[in-house]
């Protein structure tokens, strides 16, 4: 066992430094012992305590350097290593950008980084609140695509926001256009005078597709997710989204797509809409009311605009047959107006997302007669993504409903636009090419969107389906190959 | 909404990728969260605060009166003057805590303060009485006062007594001793008492005639300054050692008391770069004392640890502690000691980081930061994440390297669930062993399980008309 002590005169360093140093040198092998410090009086100290012996005359300004090492040539590597040490320049000196890369952990901390206004949340659903409180208390307008939020979560949160002048689109808003920013699944649209306030995600993206389809543009699409119109609610995010409408100079019509509200909310939505300066439609998808088209025809006459009629591809659809329509969906909304649609000619359908009257279909939606699947539906969207963004679910099904003698007709919905799949046509093509079974597609997209609507279209046609760019007309296409018993 | 069509918006986004993605696509400024999940099993008590209507404004007032509140040393008095303590009682740092519970550095500091107040004459007969239970103790904080490590105040120890006009409070926090072998460290050797017997006759009384003199010292404007001088008010006060005793001096020097005397204080002054700790922790207690009590607010207004608990309290609820086991810190060893003989967190002295300075000001003393273990860009990090936790700044006290934004202040319980991280802290090193003294410095959090039990109070005090 070696010892040394050694004192460096006018070599003054800050306590932490030689602390680490004497780290440093302790973790060498060999080393079982060492102390660099100032001689303090409290230093001196504990180099006495160590059991090294204390060297006469020193001062504050003296470098006490103090170790024991199993040998002498252990020492000469630990002084090497205080050496080098002290030398060198301390790590990360100068790296000081490092630091402005703190990601930010919540939304207020984002919020504070950046002049935002708006938050898009799609934390899971149980803890989803928590991520828009602190938008909305962060002075965000929040759209949260997140589903499974409380309703008393929501009312809570739609009282924070309105409170606050603040709008708050969801919970369960899969869509919404904002400056002609599409956020969540939403459509490319051209700038114009249409202004969107949707409780229904598909409805709006096909409301969207719709009037861009007659050269009608939207300036915005304000979701407020789907019970926003229910007695729980009252519309509350609906009210401060037309409000929001009526005073963009941009909007000169606005239109509020929705299921049927509560009667009691229906006055409340018609009283505020008759306060507006803007002119306001207000379509309601239900039995006897206007399907999403007519609405959209409406919108145009409201706007003084040319309502051009929705396109068709494809040739002439085969003679009425026997047999069952089965609807494949992807979008609640458009599922729901097909239903409206074949229910009012055909009888009661059965659905997974039964109408009212409807027959509701067992767990494992087996088809019975005229069948309508919604594979949006949230009991088939746990633990797998949305069909809009893998189709894998509906391709299974639509290949055995292809090839069930009792199925006289399929009726699909194709939904484009941002964050959807890449280019559903060419999944579903060659399934429709294989069978003799005809197939409608009601194709919702714009000219602009990522997938390419003409594209997209002539795929299709190309396999043999007839597509429509309205889901009504393309639901009554569908439907007129079913043989009547009166018939 | 603006005219111009996808102009101008910002957004962000908590979640899934692709959203963000397909808005960057767009052109649109996209700041994505860097998210996790809440601290499991707090979800549904994070819910019901965060939907607590009363949150925000409470918060805001909270930190109004935290940055709003004054604190100047008005007087230095004996504990039985300023704080009417009695033979046979005595203060501690942290939460409440019984004699048998109590770890290493406490009881070596009771033992001392014992002996100090001749209660005994020798440390083994001391503890023979404590043991038996012949003394009472509370924590300081009930009575508005704090004392670093063991915070161990009897009645004959000299006190700094702050005041804040703004709200009419007062608090109180002991004279520091200096470093190494002292009794908040749990030391009780001859020469630690010997200290605290020069401090009772000389310090103390000297600093009461210069205080007195000086008409009050505004330690708000000082540790303005400190933060511009490279100290961060926890673990560095050389500047603002310096700058009280540059107030001081006057005084003293005009006091006409022995040459000697006045020279012995001086020195000793000069001599402990953490003098000035003693009067940064009572400043920030009347700035949290002041942020107390708001329902509904979710601000932290104490972080104090006694040893074997951390404990926090909370705006909203009061005087109510929330506490977890203490953590050993990690850091810097002086000599041969290493973390076996570091006793796990303890004192008062978090109030700093609870005022918004210490570890939360890390940027601002690049001097003392490798005690992180780590670099300057580290310590810039540090700061910018503390942002993070609290509800906003503190304008009086701005850090030039952050571009005079002030200090991060008002740490908020639900930002600490929400997000995992916790408040950085930078402390003292007691050894784990009665009698000991300082073996380290550097760098601790609070346990998760002080926020997580006060998120339940929280939750639980919500009105049921506040948050449906």
């Amino acid at each position: 066992m070696t010892r040394q002590v050694e004192v460096r005169g006018g070599s003054y360093r800050d306590s932490v430094g030689l602390m680490q140093v004497s780290r440093d040198l302790r973790a060498l092998a060999g080393v079982s012992s060492a102390l660099v410090a100032m001689a303090t009086e409290l230093n001196v100290d504990l180099l006495v305590s160590m059991g090294f012996e204390q060297p006469s005359g020193l001062g504050p300004g003296d470098m006490i350097v103090a170790i024991e090492a199993d040998d002498a040539d252990a020492v000469m590597r630990a002084r090497e290593a205080l050496d080098s040490a002290l030398a060198a320049r301390p790590a990360g000196t100068g790296a000081t950008d490092g630091s402005a890369d703190v990601p930010p952990p919540s939304i207020a901390a984002a919020a504070r980084r950046t002049p935002a206004r708006l938050a898009l949340i799609s934390t899971p659903g149980r803890v989803a609140a928590i991520d828009a409180a602190d938008a909305l208390g962060a002075g965000l307008d929040t759209m949260v695509f997140s589903d499974n939020v409380t309703i008393e979560h929501e009312v809570s949160l739609k009282e924070t926001a309105a409170a606050a002048g603040l709008l708050l689109m969801g919970p369960d808003c899969g869509t919404a256009v904002v400056d002609g920013v599409g956020l969540g699944f939403a459509n490319v649209v051209r700038p114009g005078p249409v202004g969107i306030v949707a409780a229904s995600g598909t409805g709006a993206q096909h409301l969207m597709s719709l009037l861009d389809g007659a050269g009608i543009g939207v300036a915005h699409c304000l979701g407020v997710g789907g019970r926003d119109l229910s007695s729980d609610v009252r519309a509350r995010s609906t009210l401060v989204a037309m409000d929001r409408l009526d005073a963009d100079d941009e909007v000169s019509t606005i239109v509020v797509v929705s299921k049927p509200p509560a009667s009691e909310v229906a006055g409340i939505v018609t009283a505020h809409a008759g306060r507006l300066a803007t002119a306001t439609v207000l379509g309601y998808l239900g039995a006897g009311q206007p399907d999403l088209t007519a609405t959209a025809e409406r919108v145009a006459a409201a706007a003084g605009l040319t309502w051009v009629p929705p396109r068709r591809w494809g040739g002439p659809l085969p003679e009425p047959r026997r047999g069952f329509v089965r609807g494949l969906f992807v979008g609640g909304t458009l599922c729901d107006e097909a239903m409206l649609i074949a229910a009012a000619e055909l009888g009661a359908v059965a659905s997974n997302i039964p109408l009212e009257g409807g027959r509701r279909l067992d767990t494992t939606l087996t088809a019975s007669g005229h069948t309508f699947i919604d594979f949006g539906d949230d009991t088939l969207t746990v633990g797998r993504p949305h069909p809009m963004i893998d189709p894998s679910l509906r391709l299974e099904r639509l290949e055995r409903e292809l090839a069930d003698p009792t199925c006289a007709v399929v009726l699909l919905d194709i939904v484009l636009g941002l964050g959807a799949h890449r280019d559903p046509a060419s999944d579903i093509a060659p399934l429709v090419g294989r069978y003799d079974t005809p197939v409608v597609v009601a194709l919702v997209g714009t000219r602009d969107d990522p997938q390419g609507l003409e594209g997209q279209a002539a795929t299709l046609v190309h396999a043999g389906a007839v597509v429509h760019a309205s889901n009504a007309a393309a639901t009554r296409d569908a439907i007129a190959v079913i043989q009547r018993s009166s018939t | 909404m603006t005219a111009g069509h996808g102009a101008g918006l910002t957004v962000v986004t908590a979640g899934a990728q692709m959203f963000a993605d397909s808005l960057r696509a767009q052109g649109v400024t996209t700041v994505e969260v860097a998210w996790s999940p809440p601290v499991p099993g707090t979800e549904d008590a994070l819910t019901s605060v965060m939907l607590d209507r009363r949150r925000l404004e409470a918060n805001a007032k909270a930190l109004a009166a935290m940055t709003s509140a004054g604190a100047a040393l008005a007087d230095v008095r004996p504990a039985h003057q300023a704080l009417d303590l009695q033979p046979g009682h005595f203060l501690h740092a942290g939460p409440p805590i019984a004699w048998d519970q109590m770890p290493g550095p406490l009881r070596g500091a009771l033992i001392g303060a014992v002996v100090f107040e001749g209660l005994a004459a020798t440390a083994e007969r001391a503890e023979a009485q404590l043991d038996a239970g012949d003394f009472t103790f509370e924590p300081a904080h009930r009575l508005g006062a704090v004392g670093p490590m063991a915070g161990v105040v009897s009645r004959s120890m000299w006190m700094f007594e702050l005041h804040d006009e703004v709200h009419g409070h007062r608090s109180w926090c002991s004279l520091n001793e200096g470093l190494g072998k002292v009794l908040r460290y749990g030391a009780y050797s001859p020469d630690v008492i010997e200290r605290l017997r020069w401090m009772r006759d000389v310090l103390g009384p000297a600093l009461q005639t210069a205080t007195r003199a000086t008409g009050g010292i505004d330690i708000v404007a000082i540790i303005a300054q400190l933060v511009q001088m490279g100290d961060e008010g926890h673990n560095r006060n050389r500047a603002g050692t310096l700058m009280l005793l540059k107030e001081l001096l006057p005084a003293l020097i005009r006091s006409g008391l022995p040459t000697g005397d006045i020279a012995d204080v001086v020195a000793f002054i000069s001599d402990n770069d953490h003098f000035f700790l003693n009067l940064v922790m009572p400043a920030c207690k009347l700035m949290t004392v002041a942020a107390s009590g708001f329902p509904g607010s979710t601000v932290v207004t104490t972080m104090a640890r006694n040893g074997t608990d951390f404990g926090i309290q909370v705006s909203g609820l009061g005087e109510e502690w929330f506490t977890g086991p203490a953590q050993v810190a990690d850091g810097l060893y002086l000599g041969d000691y290493g973390p076996d003989d570091a006793n796990p967190d303890i004192g008062d002295s978090a109030i700093t980081e609870t005022a918004g300075i210490g570890g939360f000001a890390m940027a601002t003393a690049p001097a003392i930061v490798r005690l992180v273990g780590g670099s300057v860009s580290d310590a810039l990090a540090t700061t910018r994440r503390m942002y993070d936790l609290c509800v906003g700044e503190n304008p009086r006290w701005a850090l030039p390297i952050m571009d005079f934004r002030g200090t991060p202040t008002g740490i908020d319980v639900t930002s600490v669930l929400r997000t995992g991280h916790l408040p950085q802290i930078n402390t003292g090193m007691a050894g784990r062993v009665a009698g000991v003294g300082q073996v380290g410095a550097g760098l601790v959090s609070p346990p998760m399980e002080c926020f997580e039990s006060a998120i339940g109070a929280l939750a639980a005090a919500v009105p049921r008309a506040a948050s449906r």
